[in-house]
């Protein structure tokens, strides 16, 4: 729309800022790597095990991670014109946590030598996916039929509880140890991705991020609400479809990847929105991408706990971090920007 | 096609409105002939519950005839593809705009959609478009400001700039004076009449300020329970169409002054 220019130097702010936070999440850990080393083994003069096959895996899904569901939320949050929708609020996350469910929790119902098969690191993935992916063919089997966008966003958390039941019930019949892996799931995580995974996570990340970009001037269009979006000749069925398939793609794969990760995709939105101070979609998508990755590398970088050799679980530090920033920022502003 | 035909915008032969469910058919108004001309005001008036809404949601392709024709620019309205109508039609609602957070001069930018690129940058040709567009309504100081912070009488000559911006032939406002007062009503009427004198649209409005209406339509339509009635208003008043738009038992029509009084 207008004066792009102006949000230049924003935005240089916010990629010198990402450049620092890549490097320091990569320096800190349970070893700290002086810089130096890290900037010698990035261009390949000295090996170093830590930096190639751990941290730098690690700093790039939580690039991927955090610009993918901050992008997803922005979506959801306009095309529902709904300040609390999410990434998940079309039952990914719930679709994924049944097929996470039913693998390790499920495992002990049939047994056996078959349940050591089960659990493995792809295992998990390809069921999260295979779960996230049914549930919202669900929901867009029944959405087709419906001609309100509000009604998707009941349907979406309609099946979000029966799923959530079905955990319920296998949960009851379920062990203790697995009960545990189930719940370690459920924190998210970051590691743990070799860069075989990382690679399909890139491929899949760049087709949704690519959806994303060609919403966004029917996502602009939409500001207006649906009857004038229609009456500018967008077609609203076809956009509506890319919208939910952009998200599901994104949100899709870092659950599937990364864990259920909260709080990230429903935040970050609302802070670009509050700092950029504007609702335009082709200044947000890069804005919430950059704050998104951002975000979550140093929430990723305080998990770490720095020099000792704990690790706390990525889901809590999210929102211990992000939730107090968010209230800060609502009441400095006294203003929703929606 | 004969040479007058070749000024209509919008004609509906023997349409018929209403709403259709699977069981029946409810006909709310019938045998609707209207033609609208090029560089023409036309106000649309009746009585709440009449159909005004329903047959411009019809005529805007937001709900289909029970039967009939409509056709805009010679061309039926349902062989017009979206974009195409985008082009040719612009709306003014009754509902609110989603996001109050989107400034004047992108709001009425908005209106450049069917024009501009797959990531809908503005060309300079847009640009100037939607300058002219904030000139026309006298909103260019208020090109920076963002839509919450406007007034109603504000908000609505955005709307009507973003139409305008649209630059389509015909443009259509669903009761464009309700929630002002009486000054800015009239303001909102005498604008459209100027922006039909200064750029030979077509603007149709739906609204219940009858006695403006009169005062400054070049044409009007008259929804009343029997008929649809369409003529210029010294000549509905002549003919008593006036009088039959209401129940005589309130308010009568005045002829004299053109409008309608409380019964003593």
């Amino acid at each position: 729309m207008q004066k792009t220019s102006t949000y230049k130097i924003p935005f240089l702010v916010l990629i010198l800022v990402l450049i620092i936070c890549f490097f320091a999440n990569i320096s800190l850990g349970s070893v700290s790597i002086p810089f130096k080393t890290i900037f010698e083994s990035l261009i390949g003069t000295t090996d170093n095990y830590i930096i190639q096959n751990y941290r730098l895996p690690k700093a790039f899904t939580a690039i991927l991670v955090g610009s993918g569901l901050g992008i997803s939320g922005l979506l959801m949050q306009t095309l529902f014109r709904n300040p609390l929708a999410g990434p998940f609020v079309l039952g990914i996350t719930s679709g994924a946590s049944l097929g996470v469910a039913l693998v390790i929790l499920g495992s002990g119902i049939f047994g056996g030598i078959f349940a050591t098969l089960l659990i493995s690191k792809w295992s998990i993935v390809i069921a999260a996916s295979l779960g996230s992916f049914l549930v919202l063919l669900a929901v867009l089997i029944v959405s087709s039929r419906v001609r309100d966008t509000m009604a998707i966003l009941i349907i979406g958390l309609m099946f979000g509880s029966i799923t959530s039941a079905v955990v319920s019930v296998l949960s009851y019949f379920s062990s203790a140890e697995q009960l545990q892996q189930y719940i370690f799931w459920g924190f998210g995580s970051l590691g743990n991705l070799s860069w075989s995974e990382l690679g399909v996570f890139f491929i899949i990340y760049c087709i949704g991020i690519i959806l994303s970009i060609i919403s966004i001037k029917g996502l602009n269009t939409l500001l207006l609400g649906e009857n004038y979006a229609k009456s500018l000749g967008l077609n609203i069925k076809q956009s509506r479809l890319l919208i939910i398939i952009a998200t599901s793609f994104l949100a899709g794969t870092i659950t599937a990847f990364a864990g259920p990760i909260a709080f990230i995709g429903l935040a970050i939105p609302h802070l670009t929105r509050q700092i950029f101070n504007t609702s335009n979609h082709k200044i947000l998508l890069p804005a919430v991408f950059l704050f998104g990755a951002i975000v979550m590398l140093i929430c990723d970088s305080i998990a770490q706990l720095p020099t000792s050799d704990y690790t706390l679980p990525i889901n809590a530090i999210t929102s211990l971090i992000g939730a107090p920033v968010v209230i800060w920022l609502l009441v400095r502003k006294r203003k929703m920007i929606f | 096609m004969t040479e007058q035909n070749q000024h209509i915008i919008l004609q509906t032969e023997h349409l018929s409105i209403g709403y259709k469910s699977k069981k029946k058919e409810s006909v709310i108004a019938s045998n609707i002939n209207i033609h609208l001309e090029k560089g023409e005001l036309i106000g649309l008036v009746g009585g709440n519950g009449i159909g005004k809404s329903t047959l411009l949601r019809t005529l805007t392709n937001v709900q289909n005839s029970l039967s009939g024709e409509i056709f805009i620019n010679n061309k039926l309205l349902s062989e017009h593809t979206p974009e195409d109508l985008a082009k040719t039609m612009s709306l003014v609602l009754t509902e609110p705009i989603a996001s109050k957070n989107l400034t004047v001069f992108e709001l009425v930018a908005l209106g450049r959609h069917p024009y501009t690129n797959w990531v809908g940058n503005l060309s300079s040709e847009d640009i100037h478009i939607v300058n002219q567009a904030l000139e026309l309504t006298n909103i260019e100081a208020l090109k920076h400001k963002r839509c919450f912070e406007l007034s109603d009488g504000q908000l609505q000559k955005t709307l009507i700039a973003r139409a305008l911006a649209q630059d389509t032939d015909l443009i259509i406002l669903d009761e464009p004076t309700t929630h002002l007062d009486m000054y800015h009503k009239a303001y909102i009427l005498k604008l459209l009449q100027k922006l039909v004198k200064d750029t030979g649209k077509t603007i149709l409005f739906s609204s219940h300020e009858i006695d403006l209406a009169i005062q400054l339509c070049d044409k009007m339509i008259v929804m009343t329970k029997d008929n649809v009635v369409t003529d210029s208003p010294c000549n509905l008043i002549s003919k008593g169409t006036f009088e039959t738009l209401f129940p005589k038992d309130l308010i009568v029509f005045d002829e004299k002054t053109g409008s309608f009084r409380v019964k003593k």
